[in-house]
């Protein structure tokens, strides 16, 4: 276990607790409105500080963080559905022409700025959490068709891959049985860090107000809406700000510690 | 703390510096909104007049800044005695910036243009009455009206009446040529429009030798900028919340005043549920208007009852008729069908108090079991559904023409309330002269809309001006969108 894994790890916890928790206890409702209680510093009733409408910043952030990896998730989800498969069949048959469409396809997504991208899906399917999933998803696609085909590919010249041919399995079964497990390590590590772009996305969605309509609470928009408060209640830009932030390096620090611990060769080191 | 310090130090230390300087002889006034294009008689858009009205175009009456209509190219004017008749005596020697006279063809032409069939004039009610322009010699023109018309010199006050030459009318809205005391110099698509003082004004010569309006929509930005002293005065800040760091920053006043623009949540008479009294007066009552004036617009706003300013003589007070009261809203509910509640949209424009007070109002109706749906649109996006395609349920906007209490007349206007009964008061309205009676009709209508709980009456919208210290002459309300730039000055 690495500095790196302990830490990220923690971090990560915390946020999926803090969500996980929201569906349960919250200290207020987080969309019930008290204005003569409006932006109060943190204090011991409201431990995060209300904003604007008297809203617990508290909840809001704990509500939010469910907003944020239901996005993040569920967009990753998309890209593992869809990239896994696709990146194991464009190895399978390496250098035919479903594995050229195949890469073909994802060249041209790589080939637009992903966020423009995603702006344009939001605005023409109109605003919206599930929208922005999708816009999300579709650029997670092509990430894990590589990162699938690259490592698939030089397991298909392994020995263990010959016995199996030789045992007459097929590739579709070889890919799922033997090329998959052996490439999981890779793509957890890579599902982290796509996790933690989504999560990134997904704020800057809401930011320009293309992610979560109100009044579900999006660590973007409450950022957006602190945005002309910063020089009176810079707590209001604050809270969300470290939201993403510690949310975003938890993740990346995970993503990090979990390559380490995968790779085979630093095992060895430590060993 | 210390960062505060440091500012002030640095403030004091450049107005040090600015105060060998000779006197400013130009402003830069910040608006939010860059108007679409330059022909105040072709459109809506209230960022047009804000740059042209008075300044570059001027009609036979014009507002001043305290409300009250007063002479403009018109000199003086006698009216028959049925009141069918003006007679209106242009003043002599008024010339375009271009260097052409302005004469009563002109002006016939403005008028005839506006009125015309196929005229784009974004209100064309105005001229309603008028059967015909006549130039009876240079100086005078005679406007025939059907019926007696008591609002007549107010309308032709408005910013679409303006006076507009048949020569230069082709090139409008990108090279707007009028009478005004300033004339049109650049426009720099997306950032500012520029004008300068016209040598050959008929009045006055201005004090100041140009202005400039800075497009400015993020109030972020406007914040950063007003702060850094990049611009001298925002015409109507956009975000209320920072106003009362201004007020304590000596460098800077604040001038707060009122608009014509009754903010409202307008309705969709026509759609169900909203088509039944009980549940239009449910939303009513479930609306806490202070919690939207305090929360949206951090208190800057008055309380309104009805469509009609409060400063005007002839309002009536009757926000009591629709108080807040969560439990009498969800007995109408009940009584209207809907106890279980029911689901619409709320399309939210872009001004903080719409957005915000969006917000506040779907919690509140949510409270008494109203799910509105919060749709966020830009403007061009709520004039095409909301406003031409009326498909929406319920939106937030300010309607800031004055006196526009006769669009409830209007039965195809996006709101779509259609009585005969306010129909009729206002076509008497029209034929009333007598002040005393106006006044009584004005009191009727306003009442007649109020019990059919036609919209949610919200707040009359602030006007929330932010100047330098030493800027004389800004109006402090806004009887109509404009910022009159001959009155401006710099303090010594």
């Amino acid at each position: 276990m690495t500095r790196n894994l302990i830490l990220g790890g923690t971090l990560s916890v915390l946020v999926l607790l803090a969500a996980t928790a929201s569906y349960l206890w919250t200290p207020f409702d987080h969309t019930a409105m008290n204005i003569p209680a409006k932006l109060q510093t943190p204090n011991a009733q409201h431990w995060l500080g209300t904003d604007h409408f008297g809203r617990d910043l508290m909840s809001m952030i704990m509500v939010g963080a469910r907003t944020s990896i239901a996005v993040a998730l569920v967009a990753v989800g998309i890209g593992m559905g869809a990239g896994v498969p696709l990146g194991l069949a464009a190895a399978a048959r390496k250098g035919s022409w479903p594995d050229e469409m195949i890469m073909r396809g994802n060249d041209l997504i790589f080939a637009f700025p992903s966020l423009v991208i995603a702006i344009l899906i939001t605005a023409v399917l109109g605003a919206g959490a599930v929208n922005a999933i999708i816009a999300i998803g579709i650029f997670n696609i092509p990430v894990f068709a590589r990162v699938t085909r690259g490592a698939a590919l030089s397991l298909w010249e392994r020995e263990f891959i010959l016995a199996a041919r030789v045992a007459g399995k097929g590739a579709a079964r070889i890919s799922a049985e033997h090329i998959l497990p052996n490439v999981m390590n890779l793509l957890i590590v890579q599902g982290t860090i796509q996790f933690s772009l989504g999560i990134l996305a997904e704020a800057g969605l809401s930011y320009v107000g293309l992610g979560a309509q109100p009044p579900t609470p999006s660590w973007g928009r409450m950022l957006a809406d602190a945005q002309t408060m910063v020089s009176f209640a810079p707590h209001l830009a604050l809270v969300p700000g470290m939201a993403i932030i510690l949310t975003v390096l938890g993740l990346n620090l995970l993503g990090d510690g979990l390559r380490d611990h995968f790779d085979p060769k630093l095992r060895v080191a430590r060993a | 703390m210390v960062l505060r310090s440091l500012v002030l130090a640095t403030a004091s230390a450049m107005a040090l510096m600015a105060g060998g300087a000779s006197a400013k002889d130009n402003v830069t006034i910040g608006l939010q909104l860059e108007p679409p294009h330059l022909d105040p008689t072709s459109a809506a858009a209230q960022a047009i007049d804000s740059v042209v009205y008075s300044n570059i175009f001027e009609g036979l009456t014009r507002f001043m800044g305290d409300g009250s209509v007063v002479p403009g190219l018109a000199d003086s004017w006698e009216i028959s005695g049925d009141g069918t008749v003006y007679t209106f005596k242009l003043r002599k020697g008024v010339t375009f910036h271009d260097g052409s006279a302005m004469d009563a063809e002109d002006v016939k032409f403005s008028l005839d243009r506006a009125r015309a069939e196929d005229s784009t004039n974004a209100q064309k009610a105005l001229f309603a009455g008028i059967t015909s322009v006549e130039a009876m010699d240079p100086q005078t023109v005679k406007i025939t009206l059907d019926g007696p018309n008591g609002s007549l010199l107010f309308n032709l006050a408005w910013g679409d009446a303006v006076i507009v030459a048949p020569e230069s009318i082709e090139q409008i809205k990108t090279n707007p040529i009028g009478t005004g005391a300033y004339s049109f110099q650049e426009w720099v698509q997306g950032d500012r429009i520029t004008l300068t003082r016209n040598p050959d004004y008929w009045g006055d010569q201005p004090t100041l030798a140009s202005a400039t309006f800075k497009f400015i929509s993020d109030p972020t930005a406007a914040f950063a900028a007003m702060m850094a002293e990049d611009i001298d005065a925002f015409d109507n800040f956009p975000a209320p919340e920072n106003l009362p760091q201004f007020d304590a920053d000596p460098r800077f006043q604040v001038l707060v005043g009122s608009t014509e623009g009754e903010t409202i949540l307008s309705t969709n008479n026509k759609q169900a549920p909203f088509d039944d009294v009980r549940v239009r007066e449910a939303v009513a009552h479930a609306i806490d208007r202070q919690a939207i004036i305090d929360g949206a617009m951090f208190g800057y706003g008055t309380p309104i009852g009805t469509h009609f300013a409060p400063h005007s003589p002839a309002y009536k007070d009757l926000t009591g008729g629709s108080a807040y009261d969560p439990e009498k809203a969800k007995a109408l509910l009940a009584e209207a069908g809907l106890a279980d509640g029911f689901e619409t949209t709320l399309h939210l424009p872009p001004p903080s108090y719409a957005r915000r007070g969006g917000e506040i109002i779907a919690a509140q109706l949510a409270e008494v079991g109203i799910k509105a749906e919060i749709i966020n649109v830009e403007w061009a996006q709520w004039l095409e559904s909301v406003f031409r395609g009326k498909s929406f349920g319920l939106t937030i906007v300010s309607h800031t023409e004055p006196m526009d209490i006769g669009i409830y007349a209007r039965p195809d206007y996006y709101f779509q309330y259609d009585s005969k009964a306010f129909q009729d008061l206002m076509a008497k309205l029209n034929t009333t002269t007598d002040p005393d009676g106006r006044t009584a009709i004005l009191q009727d209508a306003q009442e007649m809309i109020a019990a059919d709980y036609v919209n949610g009456y919200l707040f009359q919208l602030a006007k929330l001006g932010v100047a330098k210290a030493g800027l004389q002459g800004l109006w402090e309300n806004a009887p109509t969108a404009a910022i009159d730039l001959s009155a401006l000055s710099w303090a010594e």
